[in-house]
């Protein structure tokens, strides 16, 4: 029997459905936020507050709205992708306006109860639309560069707006998410190579002519390129936070130190310690053995909405579960680069171990989709 | 419900395809990160955990040595010196209350100062020393040092502080340092990592505000290694910071010592001014204060009583001070009149004591009038109705073009804090500001320098070294930065009427030189120095009817805040300009009786560059100047400075 002639009976209805639910995934999540509170505990030096009960708190919330956007049907979603973008945009041009500044860099928009960080959200709804473009658009047209010129500017937009809060990490990972998609969708791979390029081309443009008459950039913004490249040439910023978090890292050898023994982190060297930083912790306290263990449970997780991907015949739910494990994918690879001394400190959290509400919701909402494409994926009849 | 759309056999392994690609370049990275792990934490485990045992690795900024400020002639105005403090580290120190209980045994504390070092502690980063004490002895610093064992986290350091040597003469004119407050870390847009070491100064006004980043320099760092103790072990590298640029001020120091000596005891301000090139030579404020006072931080009780003295020291009137210009106004409103062709050769004015314009009767000072007065007769006797007259005649328009033209109503461009741009009036701003349109009348008082006008002393200064000079000089503070001649703006030609210029010069010789002028009793005898300037008078009150007809209070008689300010502007040489001098006395009385032989000795002293020898005043005066000198020569620290310590 053809996949074509799958019957939407077969879909579940009613509460039945969190049986359908993606299990598996779910208590992946479950157990990378309790490393995360096990965490925040630890360099709160062994308290709940201020940051492992908050954290707690809003994952329990995450939770549910990881259910209850599962069990709206993902076509309902599909059709929300246009609005949630035009309305992301809106948000990323309220921060513009009448953002707050938070530490020298306009991001978020105070609701109220939450502080809302537009660019988060557009992690997700950028994936969105890229899905449901491609879910829309005919396959043979997907690689004529008109149609592939629309997701350049659909990626584009939020980039350009996130630069100017200037936050150039998220600006970055949606750059790789976007692009990302596209080479999921499959654009041709031509496209990819001209940009990675042209890319090449233009940075040793940039570094060639540096000191000549035709020189590219100003002089000071040369020396701003060095120091992102080399921290070590800013010992007072960046090259401070990287010796010291490899020397944590580095100090927790085989099995650590044990749980709440760990002197570097707690001894206030790293000033982000229970956010960006929060990954030293966890590998001075349980050595090489605790770090690995959590990549390896981020790992599955990835494999997990993979492989829920690839057994998905719909489109739209097959580019979105993929889009959604690239994303999170981006997010601690990283984090855990930045944190190893592997790239240059740009403020990128941990995912669901990291203290931060914002990161976390909007993280639960993207697996509520997923799991929303799982249960409601088409399935042949018998 | 809705079908979702099922995607094409082709296009679905496409999608898997590609999906497994990148899915391989995650696992692949993946697999990157868990080798990197391994490598920090198995492979060299034991070289970090070393570290991490026996050292810690700090930074600690290297503050800058703030550039020097130096007068034209290289004696120091403000100097760095080095002062030992007392710091503590919280990572270090562990339980700070204990270290500063030990510490309070060995050298006084103050209460405050340790309740706000623990604030400020609670707020820094756990790496940053924090001040406990400042202005330590030697012994105190040695008993510390003695006793480092019991003290964990504490050290003492030597740092620089910000030292003027002469004190309240340059407390307008350089203001003066202090800690960085949170209100100016609020005020500055990305502030400089070195604002955030604490205790760290930064100019608040004058001269060191204005010029902070050239001062400043850039912060350098030094990596250490420390023990668990705390301890200093090696330092493992160091970038230098650069330090802050030297400045000259165009000030002498000599002769601005003498100014403030001069103008003690009174409310008053004074400007000296190089009318070639602009240099200002002295800028004098008085009272004044000590700004070392502010440096380490002024007490409540000093401060209050800066603040509440009515002759108000904390103001830096000869910059900041607006007056109505009074009589000294009346070249402006000449040169108007002249440049319009207005005064023929021989034109004379009746001044029978008043004139009625738009029926309104406006008087002279000199109720009895002056008679047939002509430019000069009326410039050196100070008649008004002269110039009430050519008011009429000329407009308004016109006479503040003038004064704009000779730097009246414009902020000159100088470092200090606060500079006025004080008031010429026009009928557009009248309308807008009092929402009144101008009558005849406010221009017959502009005429005189008073109604709307109002002028700074350093404007004044301007205004009168343009007139000799004839060109558009601009006023300059800053000599050399680095060692390198800042530019001058010596002016352009002022496009006047050479004839006309001199006929004002020559009017101006005439009130201090002529037996008639109203400067006569100031004026100087040596040929070569004799000078040409200006009185005013102005008044501060209305004078009522009631009193005109009751006879003219004697200022004398008035309380002090409702006197006459007192004015007297000059150039000297006449015949060979070098200078410019501006001095107002707030509430002092008459300009010819109070201000002008300020501004005579002042003249004298800056021409002969010292004490002036008493043949050049006149015999009469000399057995008062004499006294005066005396008295004056005890006032100045300069004399001893200058000789001992050049920089």
């Amino acid at each position: 029997m053809s996949y074509l002639e799958y019957t939407v009976k077969h879909v579940p209805t009613g509460p039945r459905k969190i049986l359908f639910l993606n299990w598996p995934l779910a208590l992946l999540l479950a157990a990378v936020a309790g490393v995360g509170f096990l965490m925040l505990y630890s360099v709160a030096g062994g308290s709940f507050s201020p940051w492992a009960e908050p954290q707690m708190k809003r994952f329990a919330m995450g939770f549910v709205l990881m259910l209850i956007v599962a069990m709206v049907p993902i076509w309902f979603w599909r059709n929300m992708a246009g609005v949630a973008f035009a309305g992301t945009l809106l948000l990323l041009l309220g921060v513009e306006l009448f953002g707050s500044v938070g530490k020298g860099a306009q991001r978020w928009i105070d609701l109220g109860f939450m502080r809302l960080q537009p660019s988060e959200l557009a992690k997700v709804t950028l994936v969105m639309i890229l899905a449901a473009y491609y879910d829309w658009l005919p396959s043979h047209k997907k690689s004529r560069p008109f149609w592939v010129l629309i997701p350049v500017v659909l990626i584009l937009l939020p980039v350009a707006m996130v630069l100017r809060q200037p936050d150039l990490g998220t600006s970055i990972l949606l750059l790789a998410a976007g692009g990302g998609m596209m080479f999921v969708a499959g654009v041709h791979w031509a496209y990819f190579a001209a940009v990675i390029g042209a890319g090449v081309g233009l940075i040793t443009a940039v570094f060639q002519f540096r000191g000549t008459e035709w020189q590219l950039l100003k002089d000071y913004q040369y020396r701003r390129i060095d120091t992102f490249l080399d921290p070590a040439s800013d010992p007072l910023g960046a090259g401070y936070h990287i010796t010291q978090s490899k020397i944590a890292l580095g100090s927790g050898g085989w099995t650590g130190r044990g749980f709440m023994q760990g002197t570097q982190s707690r001894l206030n060297f790293l000033p982000e310690k229970h956010t960006d930083f929060i990954f030293t912790t966890l590998a001075e306290e349980f050595g090489f053995i605790g770090a690995f263990s959590l990549l390896v449970l981020y790992a599955l997780i990835i494999l997990f909405c993979v492989a829920s991907a690839l057994a998905n015949k719909d489109r739209f739910s097959s580019l979105l579960t993929l889009g959604i494990a690239l994303n999170f994918f981006l997010f601690f690879a990283v984090n855990m680069s930045m944190v190893m001394g592997l790239a240059p400190v740009v403020g990128v959290p941990l995912p669901l171990v990291s203290y931060g509400g914002s990161a976390m919701l909007v993280l639960m909402l993207a697996f509520g989709l997923a799991q929303s494409a799982h249960v409601h994926r088409p399935r042949h009849g018998h | 419900m809705k079908r979702p759309r099922v995607d094409t056999e082709a296009n679905h392994r496409l999608v898997t395809r590609r999906a497994a690609i990148l899915g391989g370049v995650q696992l692949a990275f993946v697999g990157a990160l868990g080798a990197r792990m391994q490598f920090l934490q198995v492979d060299q485990a034991d070289q970090f955990r070393l570290l991490a045992e026996e050292n810690r690795i700090n930074i600690r900024l290297i503050p800058p040595s703030r550039g020097e400020i130096f007068d034209r002639n290289g004696v120091p105005l403000a100097r760095n010196v080095p002062s030992y403090r007392i710091v503590i580290v919280r990572e270090d120190a562990g339980e700070v209350e204990d270290v500063v209980q030990n510490l309070s045994k060995l050298v006084s504390l103050d209460p405050d100062e340790v309740e706000r070092a623990m604030a400020e502690m609670k707020r820094s980063a756990p790496f940053l020393p924090i001040t406990f004490a400042e202005e330590v002895s030697w012994e105190d610093l040695s008993r510390v040092s003695v006793n480092a064992p019991a003290l964990p986290g504490v050290t003492p350091e030597v740092g620089l502080s910000r030292v003027y040597p002469l004190g309240s003469d340059y407390a307008h004119v350089l203001g003066y340092v202090g800690p960085v407050s949170d209100y100016d870390l609020e005020r500055i847009e990305d502030p400089d990592q070195l604002l955030r070491i604490p205790r760290f100064q930064i100019g608040k006004v004058g001269v060191e505000a204005k010029i902070e980043e050239t001062l400043r320099g850039k912060a350098g760092a030094r990596r250490v290694e420390v023990n668990a103790a705390g301890r200093v072990m090696r330092e493992l590298d160091r970038q230098n910071g650069i330090p802050g640029s030297d400045m000259q001020l165009t000030i002498d120091a000599k002769l601005q010592s003498y100014v403030q000596a001069r103008l003690n005891g009174e409310s008053a301000s004074a400007i000296v001014m190089d009318v070639q090139s602009g240099d200002l030579l002295a800028i004098a404020s008085a009272p004044t204060f000590d700004p070392n006072l502010f440096v380490r931080g002024i007490s409540s009780r000093d401060y209050k009583a800066l603040t509440e003295n009515k002759y108000r020291p904390l103001a830096s009137k000869s910059v900041q001070g607006t007056y109505p210009p009074g009589s000294t106004f009346k070249m402006i409103t000449a040169m108007a009149a002249l440049e319009d062709g207005l005064i023929g050769p021989d034109e004379t004015v009746y001044c029978p004591g008043h004139m009625e314009v738009a029926g309104r009767r406006f008087h002279c000072w000199k109720s009895a009038g002056h008679g047939w007065v002509d430019l000069e007769t009326s410039l050196k006797r100070s008649c008004d109705v002269y110039y009430y007259d050519l008011a009429v005649k000329v407009g308004i328009e016109k006479i503040t073009a003038m004064a704009n033209r000779f730097g009246l109503g414009e902020r000159h461009d100088i470092p200090m804090s606060a500079v006025a741009k004080g008031l010429t009036p026009t009928k557009d701003w009248k309308r807008r500001v009092h929402d009144q349109s101008w009558v005849v009348g406010d221009t017959v008082n502009a005429s005189i320098g008073q109604g709307f006008l109002l002028a700074s002393p350093l404007q004044l200064a301007v205004m009168t070294a343009r007139l000799a000079s004839g060109k558009a000089v601009k006023p300059r503070l800053i000599k050399t930065i680095d060692g390198i001649e800042q530019p001058s703006d010596a002016g352009t030609d002022m496009g006047m009427n050479e004839n006309n210029l001199r006929k004002m010069r020559r009017a101006m010789y005439a009130v201090v030189n002529d037996r008639r002028g109203t400067a006569y009793g100031s004026r100087i005898i040596e040929d070569a120095m004799r000078m040409a300037g200006k009185t005013g008078t102005t008044q501060v009150r209305n004078i009522s009817a009631a009193e005109r007809r009751a006879g003219v209070i004697r200022n004398e008689d008035l309380p002090w805040e409702r006197r006459d300010h007192a004015l007297f502007v000059n150039f000297a040489p006449y015949d060979n300009p070098t200078i410019a001098v501006a001095v107002v006395v707030e509430h002092g009385g008459g300009g010819a009786k109070v201000a002008a032989p300020i501004a005579r000795d002042i003249t004298l002293q800056a021409l002969y560059e010292g004490e002036p020898p008493l043949e050049a005043y006149p015999t009469k005066d000399r057995g008062r100047i004499e006294t005066q000198q005396q008295m004056l020569r005890g006032m100045q620290p300069v004399a001893n400075i200058a000789g001992s310590d050049q920089a």
